[in-house]
């Protein structure tokens, strides 16, 4: 008998799926290596690896509703005279104006106020805009220092030092010509339309040693009075959050590997940090060994998106948490359509995705400056497909919903406030995530690697 | 802190910690005169500053004096450690000694004078300001400097402006070497102006404005290019 298939026999290779492939066809015309927005697309072990084992008998829980549950977050309180009092803990990522429109800024912003959180400005200053927006503001110094100055130093709520990020940890900034418009390249004292490769090490100090004069320096400059966070990329979090502490920073961010950016290297991006979920136990421990857990407050980014991400990442130890490519989906990141508020109806958008190659839901394109719902661009037609009031009405929503969440799952542990969140309310659903965690997996009192 | 009315203001850091000597700094009345006794290296004296005093200090002092100011003018009778004039946006300030590394670093604006020699690093990532070295200047100078001038009355060390963006370096001495996409142009006459008009605003007699090497960017690194790739 003739054999006669009646499939098609497609199996594609895990060592060479249609992405790598793609990028080798890529890398063979181009001769050189991607470049783009977001992310780590990976599969990594997460926040969704563990669960809340949550209040029963020998343990009672917070009536939702009715019984209160603080979400009250103190950040700078070491050693600034006027830390930052949030009303959640859940707080907006550093991201330049440049990377992200102004409309997107502005959104930001407004959100941030509306539900008492700070914002952060980006690699290319404060932007009059945001500043006007954001009750609470966090001003970045970072290794370029585009458009930093001592006037914004004195309208900045806090400032944060950044050191590295996790989509790059060890790299610098990176914003490509076509995003270079004459006000970016104005704020960054650069021609227009040239990349702009910024500095991966600070032009002013080099080590922690150095670091401590710089974090006085920017005392002085302030009077004491507002916080200094130091920012790092997650890589080797214990010595770089104690190097941290040691220098006299308030606040320590640490980014994990799942961290976004406007636009790097593809393989910064997936190839070098460490995951959220282990960075955050690392860090608190690191604290807690110089005897500084919550006096030094901890804020963990990475990749959060939800709650239940800001929930666990509390009861591993973090004080807060930051979110930067959710609040830009939150604007509408990736949605196949746009809202048009001057003739108040839904733009579809599927001819802009596939020009830049993409579709909604994949598209990591920022670095194009092309976006097609005018988030990451500085095109004024794009950029006008996000209405800023609109925007903002959209953030303010996910940060209110987010925030339920986490005192939801709070109140369902018994805990009257979310910084009560501990790691005993932990347990793992995998033994990776159980190790970076060092929380017991699931229906087992182990923890790999602990005795 | 002791007001007499000829001199000015004195602030002694015998007396007074670094907190003290900024607090009163910052209440002086724009236009002060003030004397900042025995800073014995003190690191972050006068920074954050912006408004104009007249700032003299009398001794050596530490990292980032004049940091983060937008005008006073600041004189140093002694030598100056790390960054001196870090990100200085407006004003000036005058080091009458050698002056560490990173002199001037990200400055946006004013003027630096050094009447000694600059370490490594001067004019790193400079925005705009201007920073006039009368003596030698170290290696690395000028690292990613975007805007405004570097002068070098003697010599320059190695790799002087490496990436360089925007700005211009003049050096009446030797230079070393010179650092990925630095190349040395002609001499214009309006580079010999600016030259003078810089060598008369520092007060350095030794330099002929004639004379000098001008550097500045070959702009082949603006845009990636991957056949360039090991350059970056």
């Amino acid at each position: 008998m003739e054999p006669r298939r009646r499939h098609l026999a497609l199996r594609e290779s895990h060592s060479f799926p249609r992405h790598v492939i793609d990028q080798i066809h890529g890398m063979a015309e181009e001769g050189r290596y991607e470049i783009r927005g977001w992310g780590a697309k990976r599969a990594l072990p997460t926040f969704d690896d563990l669960v809340f084992v949550t209040a029963s008998a020998s343990r009672y829980p917070i009536e939702g509703y009715r019984e209160t549950c603080s979400t009250t977050t103190v950040l700078g309180s070491r050693r600034a005279a006027q830390p930052l009092v949030l009303d959640t803990p859940i707080t907006i990522a550093g991201m330049s104006f440049g990377a992200l429109s102004g409309h997107a800024k502005e959104a930001l912003g407004r959100a941030a106020t509306a539900v008492g959180t700070s914002t952060t400005t980006g690699d290319g200053g404060m932007t009059s805009e945001e500043r006007t927006a954001s009750k609470y503001l966090v001003y970045q110094c970072l290794p370029s220092r585009y458009g930093f100055n001592p006037h914004d130093v004195h309208r900045a709520d806090a400032i944060e030092i950044v050191i590295g990020q996790g989509a790059k940890p060890g790299g610098g900034g990176m914003l490509l010509g076509q995003k270079v418009s004459e006000r970016v390249a104005g704020m960054r004292t650069l021609p227009a339309g040239i990349d702009q490769r910024s500095a991966c090490r600070h032009p002013d100090w080099t080590g922690p040693d150095d670091l401590v004069m710089k974090i006085e320096e920017l005392r002085e400059a302030t009077d004491w009075q507002k916080p200094i966070y130091v920012k790092i990329g997650a890589t080797r979090v214990a010595y770089d959050v104690k190097l941290a502490v040691a220098a006299g920073a308030d606040v320590v961010v640490v980014d994990g590997l799942q961290g976004g950016t406007g636009a790097t290297q593809e393989v910064f991006i997936e190839h070098a940090g460490i995951p959220t979920l282990a960075a955050v136990r690392m860090a608190a421990e690191a604290l807690r060994e110089v005897g500084k857990h919550h006096e030094v407050q901890l804020i963990v980014s990475g990749g959060i998106r939800s709650g239940a991400d800001a929930a666990k990442a509390l009861a591993l130890g973090a004080d807060a948490v930051s979110i930067g490519v959710a609040s830009l989906i939150a604007l509408g990141c990736n949605r196949d359509s746009w809202w048009d508020a001057e003739s108040d109806r839904w733009v579809e958008a599927a001819d802009e995705y596939e020009a830049l190659g993409a579709a909604p839901g994949y598209c990591h394109h920022c670095h194009t400056g092309l976006c097609p719902v005018g988030i990451t661009t500085q095109d004024p037609e794009l950029e006008r497909r996000l209405d800023p009031e609109v925007g903002a009405r959209w953030m303010t929503n996910y940060l209110r919903a987010m925030t339920m969440e986490l005192t939801t799952l709070a109140r369902a542990c018994g805990k009257s406030d979310v910084h009560h969140l501990e790691p005993e309310d932990l347990v793992a659903l995998t033994i990776e995530a159980a190790a970076m965690a060092k929380i017991p997996l699931a229906g087992t009192s182990w923890i790999p690697g602990w005795p | 802190m002791s007001v007499a009315a000829r001199e000015g203001t004195v602030l002694d850091c015998d007396e007074l910690t670094t907190r003290q000597v900024n607090q009163g700094l910052r209440a002086l009345p724009t236009g002060s005169r003030v004397r900042i006794l025995n800073p014995r290296g003190r690191h972050n004296l006068a920074v954050g500053l912006v408004h104009h005093l007249d700032i003299s200090i009398e001794g050596d002092v530490g990292h980032y004096v004049g940091g983060l100011c937008d005008g006073p003018d600041v004189r140093v009778d002694g030598f100056a450690g790390w960054a001196a004039g870090e990100n200085l946006m407006g004003g000036t300030i005058r080091i009458t000694g050698n002056a560490s590394e990173r002199v001037g670093a990200s400055a946006h604006g004013g003027a630096i004078v050094i009447e000694g020699d600059a370490s490594t690093r001067a004019a790193i990532s400079l925005k705009g300001g201007t920073v006039l070295v009368a003596g030698d200047a170290g290696n690395f100078s000028a690292f990613m400097a975007q805007a405004g001038v570097l002068l070098v009355g003697g010599d320059a060390g190695e790799a002087l402006g490496d990436s360089l963006y925007e700005a211009v370096i003049y050096v009446a001495g030797a230079i070393k070497s010179l650092g990925s996409d630095a190349r040395v142009e002609e001499l214009t006459e309006a580079d010999v102006a600016r030259v003078r008009e810089l060598v008369e605003l520092a007060g350095f007699t030794h330099i002929s404005p004639e004379d000098v090497t001008k550097v500045a960017s070959a702009r082949e690194l603006y845009n990636f290019d991957a056949v360039k790739a090991h350059n970056y």
